[in-house]
């Protein structure tokens, strides 16, 4: 200290901050780096695919539909039926995006109006659909055709998935406007047809054509069928049927969740993934 | 206005400047002259900290903050319906509410605005507009909660010198702005909303943990041992937008210089300190100084301050009168 009027002196001070500064300068840089190259990560999955996802009622090509959604949740709480779920950090970009697992619960539009829709804030889930039948989610596909037990000419007799099953449905006939537990209801069937006897598709077009179209809404009518039995003649003298999926079919999962089989005989394929 | 243009720059990333002899108003002068001649009596100063400790601020905050995200919880569970959605977006008594940096992130990646949209951002504007922008910070924002304590243990880890905490240069968080801007409009993916901790803790809170939690974890681990509150200093846009939206807000911390003892207990407690440079000894351009458009108005510095210099003050107008000579 003794010596600090000389310059020579000073250097080490001015060299040591310049030295700080340029240390704290490449920690700055590191930082951005690092956090810049976690967010990016988040590209991978969606890059990827990974696992597609089934999305809402009207959701948006699924990337538009990542680039609109800002992630709040306000679909997952609307839905009756809880059919819709957030995703986590394993789908990258996708985290915080809702997602269905029909197999798991289906959609069954027990809310009628498509309370998701109207509750996006974002138009993620477009505004400009209002009916089920405008709904394109996916379409369904008989997977495991060797599976089927009405292709392989058997009925079906008891819960559909089980007592445990924690699905719900909302069978008209049972309440109106409250879904129920899928496993509360017992079936006895001759023949296998629970996909298309749950079909909210076809359960309004039978409505329609019976002259009481849903809530006396002729625009709640389906154009197209979405599911039907068609029978089979393989010539071995059995009453075979096979569910042949039509133009009407919207994907909502109703048939994918309710297959008796493990794994269902019928899936819903996602139908961004189809288009594109 | 000039000293918002001044708060902004801070905002971004500058250094707080000594102010020259000019620039002091000459009522401030006076009062900075007559303290150079005082000693400081840093004993007595200390005992007066321990007598007029006070945590009120802290304890409203906290209690607001976890009333507002249980009413998230509250309303979809007990299905009460009075706040739906997340933090990000919601729906307040059927209002459409956005958060402004998620609306923009979205407006970025999908190049469309629905109307919707635009509603909840115009509300949420003029609502931090008026409590003060970072006010969401320290009185909505749950990851702020979990990393003001994490925050205290990581001073406890310093003061017993087991680590010593790092910095980085607080444009950082601009050129985080930036970038996540740019990545947003060229992806077309939301790619900031992949890491905030802000919606992924909110969402947890809302729907159920997940996996992201761990991301949170990381991030707290990280301000614990080896930055302190690294993420609202140098890295969160939310925090930025809303900095700036607030810039101008009648809400705000105010400083007044005449009982000030420049010990400087409030800068020590501040998640931005830079915010307070002005109660340095000989740094206060004015009798009253708004504090700037970084601050959270948390109110730590309101409890910890034994003079009563720092207080809340809901005022429209800049507040204290600006030296013809300043500059930006
Ligand atoms: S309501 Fe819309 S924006 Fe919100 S999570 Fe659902 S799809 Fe995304
Ligand atoms: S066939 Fe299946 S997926 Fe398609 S509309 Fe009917 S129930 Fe839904
Ligand atoms: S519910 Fe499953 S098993 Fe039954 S007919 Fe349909 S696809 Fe076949
Ligand atoms: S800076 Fe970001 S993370 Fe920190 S409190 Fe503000 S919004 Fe929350």
């Amino acid at each position: 200290m003794s010596k600090k009027d000389k310059p020579t002196e000073m250097l080490p001070v001015s060299r040591k901050r310049a030295q700080q500064a340029r240390r704290r300068f490449l920690r700055s840089v590191a930082l951005t780096v690092g956090v810049v190259g976690m967010a990016a990560l988040g590209y991978m999955p969606v890059a990827r695919g990974w696992k597609p996802r089934l999305r809402p009622p009207g959701a948006l090509l699924e990337q538009e539909f990542l680039a609109a959604c800002i992630k709040c949740g306000q679909c997952v709480q609307v839905c009756p039926v809880e059919a819709i779920f957030l995703d986590d950090l394993d789908q990258g970009f996708g985290v915080g995006a809702p997602y269905i697992h029909a197999r798991d619960q289906a959609c069954d539009f027990s809310c009628d109006g498509l309370q998701c829709v109207l509750a996006c804030p974002t138009g993620a889930l477009t505004h400009e659909i209002s009916y089920p039948h405008e709904v394109d989610i996916g379409i369904a596909r008989l997977d495991r055709p060797d599976k089927c037990l009405a292709l392989l000419g058997k009925g079906f007799k008891g819960k559909v998935r089980g007592p445990e099953f924690t699905g719900k449905f909302r069978y008209i006939e049972v309440d109106r406007w409250n879904p129920v537990a899928v496993r509360s209801q017992d079936f006895d069937r001759e023949v296998c047809d629970l996909c298309v006897v749950h079909c909210p598709i076809e359960i309004r077009a039978d409505q329609c054509e019976a002259g009481k179209p849903p809530s006396g809404d002729p625009n709640q009518c389906p154009p197209k069928r979405a599911i039907g039995l068609e029978p089979v003649d393989s010539g071995d003298g059995m009453a075979r049927f096979m569910p042949v999926v039509y133009d009407g079919c919207v994907g909502c999962g109703a048939c994918e969740m309710v297959c008796p089989t493990e794994p269902a005989a019928i899936v819903i394929d996602m139908a961004s993934v189809l288009k594109s | 206005m000039c000293y918002i243009g001044q708060h902004l720059a801070e905002l971004l990333g500058r250094e707080p400047r000594k102010p020259d002899n000019e620039e002091i108003a000459p009522q401030a002068q006076e009062i900075h002259f007559y303290k150079k001649g005082q000693v400081f009596d840093a004993k007595a100063a200390a005992e007066e900290h321990q007598r007029l400790k006070s945590n009120k601020w802290r304890n409203i905050r906290w209690a607001t903050l976890l009333a507002v995200n249980l009413l998230f919880v509250l309303s979809y569970s007990l299905d009460i319906q009075l706040l739906e959605g997340a933090l990000t977006a919601s729906r307040f008594a059927g209002f459409h509410m956005a958060d402004l940096n998620s609306a923009l992130q979205v407006m970025l990646a999908f190049k469309e605005v629905l109307i919707n949209l635009l509603i909840g951002t115009v509300t949420v504007f003029i609502l931090w507009f008026f409590l003060g922008g970072r006010t969401f910070c320290s009185w909505v924002c749950p990851y702020h909660l979990v990393a003001e304590l994490a925050e205290k243990l990581h001073l406890k880890l310093v003061e017993k010198k087991i680590i010593k905490g790092i910095d980085f240069h607080r444009g950082t968080r601009t050129a985080f702005y930036v970038i996540f801007a740019v990545l947003t409009l060229a992806s077309g993916y939301t790619v900031f909303e992949s890491v905030s901790p802000t919606g992924i803790l909110s969402r947890a809170i809302i729907y159920g943990p997940g996996l992201a939690l761990i991301w949170v974890g990381v991030l707290l681990l990280f301000e614990v041992v080896a930055s302190r509150r690294a993420w609202c200093r140098y890295v969160c846009p939310i925090g930025m937008t809303y900095g700036f939206v607030g810039a101008a807000s009648p809400l705000r911390i105010r400083y007044n210089l005449v009982n000030c003892q420049h010990e400087g207990e409030c800068r020590k407690v501040c998640l931005v300190p830079h915010v307070l440079d002005t109660v340095i000894k000989g740094r206060a351009r004015d009798v009253e100084v708004p504090i700037g458009a970084d601050c959270t108005r948390c109110g730590l510095c309101v409890d910890v301050c034994p003079s009563g210099s720092l207080r809340y003050e809901f005022k429209f107008g800049g507040g204290a009168r600006v030296t013809a000579t300043e500059q930006p």
